[in-house]
C-alpha cells in the first residue's frame, strides 16, 4: 500500500507544526481559568506545605505543657493561644494538618485503588462478578457511613490507624459505584467495539481504553473524598475513635476543647477553622477538577 | 479462490427484553430476523434500511462484536460462528469496520499515531519503526498528512476523523470492510469527498466493502448490489442496476421515492412512506411492511413472504409476486 492517493481536496485547516493538545492540557487549561478552583488548589498546596515544614514553622512542640500558660488567649506571643495543658495552639494546628492530610491522602488511596479495581470488574465483566459486587457495595450503603466507620472501629480497636482503615472501607463502595457505572458506559462508546473490531484482547481494551477514559470521575471523586475522610477522621477522633491523646489531630483537638468551649473559645476555634478550609479547599479544587475534566458529571 | 467472499445464512439477533422488578425475559427484539446474503470478492453490497432496521446489528454479527442468535458466517471459506476467542480476534485482522461516528470512534486520549499503530502492535506486524512509518504512509494514502500522527482526534473537523477511521481499518490490510454508516455524520459536501476515498481505495487496494446506509441515495453509486431491509428482515436484494431502475417490493419503491415507476399502470402516484416504523418488539403479524404498505393483500396479514428469485439476480420478499415463481 504504498501508493498515495492524495486525489481527495481536503482543508487542513490546522497550521502545520506540531501542536498536539492533549485532553489533559485542554483540561488543564479549562481547569487554570477557574478562580474558585485555583484558590480551593492555593489552599490544599498551603496545606501541603504547613504539613511538610510544620516543625520548620512551630514555635514549640505537640507536647509542650507549660502550666503556668494553661487556656491563654491569642496573643504576639501563642498566635492561636494556649489549650488547658497550656500547649502552643498554632503549633498543635499546625501539626495536626499532617495527620489529617495523611489521613485523608491514605484513606483516599487505599478506597480508590480497591473501589476502582472492583468497580471495574463489576462493570466489565458483568454478569454474576457484577452481582456478587454490586450487592456488596449495596449493603455496605445501606448503613450511614459515620455508624459503619464506628462499627468498624469498635471491632478493630480504637486508634488513629484503625481510623484510617474504617475510613478507607466505608468509601470503597462510593468509588466502586463511580467507576462502575462509567466503564459500563465506557463500554459502550464506539471505539471500544472499535477496539474489539481490530482484534484486541480484554486486558488491553481494560488498561489502554476502558480504564484512562474511566478516570476522571474517579480523579474528580478522589480530590472530594479527601474532605470528607479529614471530615471522617475528625468525627471519628471527636468520638474517642480516632487519634490518641497527645496526637494534635483536629477532630480529637475539637473535642479537648469542647468542656472549654465558653470558657477559651480559641481552643475549638482554631481546629474548627483549619478543618473548615482544607475541606473547602479540596471541595473548591474537586468542582474545579470536575468542571475541567468531566463537564458532564455536573448534573 | 472462490468468488464469494462472504456467505451469510439464516442470521437472527434476538435481544431479549427484560421487564418487572426480577428482570424476567418478557420478550424478544428481533433486531435481525432470518438474514440470508453473500458478497462476492472485490464488490461493494450495500445495505439500506430506516433506522433501528437492524444494519449495524448485522454488522456487527459478521465480526461477532455481537454474538448472533442463530445462523451462519462463512468468510473466506471459515466459519466464524464456530470460532474460539483466539481464532475470531486472528480473523478481525482481515474483516475490519468503518463505524459511523466519527467522534465517538477515536479514543479521545490516544494520539493518531498511537490509534493507527495499535492495530499492527495486536497483530504482532512490525517492529516500532516500520509500524511508524506505516502509519505516516496510511496517513497520505487516507488524505492527511504524516505530521499529523502527533495530535489527537479532537484537533480534527468530522471528516478529517473519518479518514483517521478508514486509515485504521486499512492498516492490517484487511479483505473485507464494514463500513456502517461512515458519511451519515458527515456534512453533504464533505460526504462525497469520503465515498471517493472508499471508491479509489477499494481500486487501489481490490477490497471488498459492505456498505450500510439509511437511504438509497448515499449508496447508490458506490454499490454493485443493494438489499433493503425493514424491520430485521432484508426485503429485496439484487443489483444496483435493478433496483433502482426497477424495484420490486412496495418498501424498495417507497424509499426510492421521486424514482418514476416505469409502468404506467400500476399506480400513478408516487410511493411516499406513510405511517410510522412499527415497534420492533412487537413485529406485524405476517409480513412486517404490510401496515405501511400501499398494495396491502390479505395474505400480507396472515403469512410472512420468504425471499425468493423473482427474476435472475433479483430477490425479494413480497406475496405481491408469488404468482409468477
Ligand atoms: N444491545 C441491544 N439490546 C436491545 N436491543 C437492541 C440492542 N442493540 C440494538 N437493539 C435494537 O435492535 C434494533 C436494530 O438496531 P440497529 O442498531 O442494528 O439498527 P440500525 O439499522 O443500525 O439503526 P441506525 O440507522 O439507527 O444505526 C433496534 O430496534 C434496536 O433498538
Ligand atoms: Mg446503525
Amino acid at each position: 500500500m504504498e501508493v498515495s492517493l492524495n486525489k481527495n481536496p481536503q482543508t487542513p485547516n490546522l497550521p502545520e507544526e506540531d501542536n498536539a493538545v492533549s485532553p489533559w492540557i485542554e483540561a488543564w487549561r479549562s481547569f487554570r481559568r477557574n478562580k474558585l478552583a485555583i484558590i480551593g488548589t492555593c489552599i490544599v498546596l498551603f496545606f501541603i506545605m504547613i504539613a511538610i515544614f510544620a516543625p520548620y514553622i512551630a514555635p514549640s512542640g505537640i507536647n509542650e505543657q507549660v502550666m503556668a500558660k494553661r487556656l491563654l488567649p491569642p496573643s504576639s506571643e501563642h498566635w492561636f493561644g494556649t489549650d488547658d495543658f497550656g500547649r502552643d495552639i498554632f503549633s498543635r494546628v499546625l501539626y495536626g494538618a499532617r495527620i489529617s492530610l495523611w489521613v485523608g491522602f491514605l484513606s483516599v488511596m487505599g478506597s480508590l485503588v480497591v473501589g476502582t479495581l472492583l468497580g471495574i470488574l463489576a462493570g466489565y465483566y458483568g454478569r454474576w462478578v457484577d452481582t456478587i459486587i454490586s450487592r456488596t457495595f449495596d449493603i455496605m450503603l445501606a448503613f450511614p457511613s459515620i455508624l459503619l466507620a464506628i462499627a468498624i472501629v469498635a471491632v478493630l480497636g480504637p486508634s488513629l490507624r484503625n481510623a484510617l482503615i474504617a475510613i478507607a472501607i466505608i468509601n470503597i463502595p462510593n468509588f466502586g459505584r463511580l467507576i462502575r457505572s462509567k466503564v459500563l458506559s465506557v463500554k459502550q462508546e464506539e471505539y471500544i467495539i472499535a477496539a474489539r473490531g481490530i482484534g484486541m484482547k480484554n486486558s488491553r481494551i481494560l488498561f489502554k481504553h476502558v480504564l484512562p477514559n474511566s478516570m476522571a470521575p474517579v480523579i474528580v471523586q478522589g480530590t472530594l473524598a479527601i474532605a470528607t475522610a479529614i471530615i471522617e477522621a475528625a468525627a471519628l477522633s471527636f468520638l474517642g475513635l480516632g487519634a490518641e491523646a497527645p496526637n494534635p489531630e483536629w477532630g480529637k483537638m475539637l473535642s479537648d476543647a469542647r468542656p472549654l468551649l465558653t470558657q477559651a473559645p480559641w481552643t475549638m476555634f482554631f481546629p474548627g477553622i483549619a478543618i473548615m478550609l482544607t475541606v473547602l479547599g479540596f471541595n473548591l479544587m474537586g468542582d474545579g477538577l470536575r468542571d475541567a475534566l468531566d463537564p458532564r458529571m455536573k448534573n | 479462490m472462490s468468488k464469494v467472499l462472504l456467505k451469510v445464512e439464516n442470521l437472527k439477533k434476538y435481544f431479549p427484553i427484560t421487564g418487572g422488578i426480577f428482570s424476567k425475559k418478557i420478550g424478544d427484539v428481533k433486531a435481525v430476523d432470518d438474514v440470508s446474503f453473500f458478497v462476492k470478492r472485490g464488490e461493494t453490497l450495500g445495505i439500506v434500511g430506516e433506522s433501528g432496521c437492524g444494519k449495524s446489528t448485522t454488522g456487527r454479527m459478521l465480526m461477532r462484536l455481537i454474538e448472533p442468535t442463530e445462523g451462519s458466517v462463512i468468510f473466506d471459506g471459515k466459519e466464524l460462528t464456530e470460532l474460539n476467542d483466539t481464532e475470531m480476534r486472528i480473523i478481525r485482522k482481515d474483516v475490519q469496520m468503518v463505524y459511523q461516528d466519527p467522534y465517538a470512534s477515536l479514543n479521545p486520549r490516544h494520539t493518531v499515531e498511537q490509534i493507527l499503530e495499535e492495530p499492527l502492535i495486536v497483530h504482532g506486524m512490525g517492529d516500532k519503526q516500520e509500524r511508524r512509518k506505516r502509519v505516516k504512509e496510511m496517513l497520505e494514502v487516507v488524505g492527511l498528512s504524516g505530521y499529523h500522527a502527533k495530535r489527537y482526534p479532537h484537533q480534527f473537523s468530522g471528516g478529517q476523523r473519518q479518514r483517521i477511521g478508514i486509515a485504521r481499518a486499512l492498516m492490517t490490510k484487511p479483505k473485507l470492510i464494514i463500513a456502517d454508516e461512515p458519511v451519515s455524520a458527515l456534512d453533504v459536501s464533505i460526504q462525497s469527498q469520503v465515498l471517493n476515498l472508499l471508491e479509489d481505495l477499494q481500486a487501489e487496494f481490490g477490497l471488498t466493502y459492505i456498505f450500510i446506509a439509511h437511504d438509497l441515495g448515499v449508496v447508490k453509486h458506490i454499490s454493485d448490489r443493494v438489499g433493503v431491509m425493514y424491520l430485521g428482515r432484508l426485503v429485496e436484494i439484487t443489483t444496483s442496476s435493478k433496483l433502482y431502475e426497477h424495484p420490486l417490493h412496495p418498501y424498495t419503491e417507497a424509499l426510492l421515492g421521486s424514482v418514476p415507476i416505469p409502468d404506467p399502470t400500476v399506480s400513478l402516484d408516487r410511493e411516499i412512506l406513510t405511517g410510522d416504523l412499527p415497534n420492533p418488539a412487537d413485529p406485524p403479524q405476517g409480513c412486517a411492511f404490510h401496515t405501511r404498505c400501499k398494495k396491502c393483500m390479505d395474505i400480507c396479514k396472515i403469512e410472512r413472504p420468504q425471499l425468493a428469485e423473482i427474476e435472475p439476480d433479483h430477490y425479494a420478499a413480497c406475496h405481491l409476486y408469488e404468482q409468477s415463481i
